[in-house]
């Protein structure tokens, strides 16, 4: 019977003295990691999904671009390309790359990586002709942005 | 003596935290920098006309047509569950079977859609045939494909992982060739 006793008397309470501890922790976790995104996206970006994701060796060598339909519905529907903030045309291609080119170290440029950051639901033809402009502009080394579904299933 | 206590009140310190805490957790994005890597080819030298002659057995076509309809080898195939095996059966095949590649050098994985195919599904269809290469190699290096890959990015810094990356991709270079897409969608 004393044996029932001695349980009832157990606490039931959290010990919470260290809980400001714990969330400050968490705190300076988000603090540290958080990068506040320079540039507002004005398209669509529903990334797809694959499972034979490479990490970037670099980040100081990506320039990235958007493409997708736009969000806004005074730009029209047609899918459209985004480079830092302002909608661009297949045309000025060449002038950013050398533009994010001259960004870099000299002995850099010929590495850049360009991350193609495409919505699933833009078509090939528009990707293609962004491919094109930028072989002519010698920025070929690309990224095609894409986020990791071997978690769900197994390859 | 009255005097004011010197302690700072800690009691609201876990809700001052806590608003902090939301704030970051609303407005961090954490920044996606992974992907499907590929090099584009040089630029189309217009004086030269480039005609390249191949065998027809060394080339694997996968076609994906507007619909986003896919064609292997000339057969449609619906369920893509079974390509990567396909591919890699290919790959290896090294003159084994008559009408397929001769050697791993020799082989190409030709890749070509429509200006009509949805993004979404050229990425899948990528992802496996970069797949394909990525298990060969991981069971050259006698790694798993997740830390050959992770070891691919490394290879600027870390000379180990360089090391596993050319032991796994000697004598089989990726070769997967995007064409120029047709244009029947738009």
């Amino acid at each position: 019977m004393s044996k029932f006793k001695k349980k009832a008397e157990v606490k039931q309470e959290i010990p919470t003295s260290s809980m400001p501890d714990v969330v400050f922790m968490l705190l300076f976790f988000f603090m540290v990691t958080t990068e506040m995104r320079e540039t507002t996206i004005h398209v669509k970006q529903q990334i797809p999904k694959a499972s034979q994701l490479r990490k970037l060796e670099r980040k100081t060598l990506v320039a990235s671009l958007y493409i997708g339909e736009p969000t806004k519905a005074e730009d029209g529907k047609d899918a459209k390309i985004q480079a830092n903030d302002v909608f661009i045309d297949t045309k000025e291609i060449i002038k950013w790359v050398n533009e994010e080119k001259s960004k870099l170290e000299e002995v850099e440029r010929e590495q850049i990586t360009i991350a193609l950051k495409v919505d699933s639901e833009s078509k090939r033809g528009i990707i293609a002709d962004v491919e094109t402009e930028l072989r002519k502009g010698n920025a070929r080394k690309i990224l095609y942005t894409a986020l990791d579904n071997s978690k769900v299933t197994k390859n | 003596m009255a005097r004011a206590t010197p302690e700072i009140p800690n009691a609201s310190m876990a809700d001052i935290a806590f608003l902090l805490l939301t704030f970051f957790l609303v407005t961090t994005t954490i920044n996606n920098d992974k992907g499907l890597s590929i090099g584009l080819p040089p630029p189309p030298d217009p004086n030269q006309e480039q005609e390249v002659k191949m065998q027809e057995k060394n080339i694997f076509k996968i076609q994906v047509n507007s619909s986003d309809n896919l064609l292997v080898e000339g057969e449609p195939m619906s369920d893509v569950s079974g390509l990567k095996e396909m591919i890699k059966k290919f790959i290896t095949n090294k003159g084994v079977d008559p009408a397929s590649s001769e050697s791993p050098e020799k082989a190409v994985i030709s890749f070509k859609t429509d200006r009509g195919t949805s993004h979404k599904r050229f990425v899948e269809i990528l992802d496996i045939c970069q797949g394909a290469y990525y298990d060969i190699y991981a069971e050259q290096a006698g790694v798993t494909n997740k830390e050959f890959r992770e070891a691919a990015s490394r290879i600027g810094q870390d000379p180990e992982a360089k090391a596993i990356y050319e032991k796994g991709r000697a004598g089989y270079p990726m070769q997967i060739s995007i064409a120029e897409p047709t244009k029947v969608g738009n």
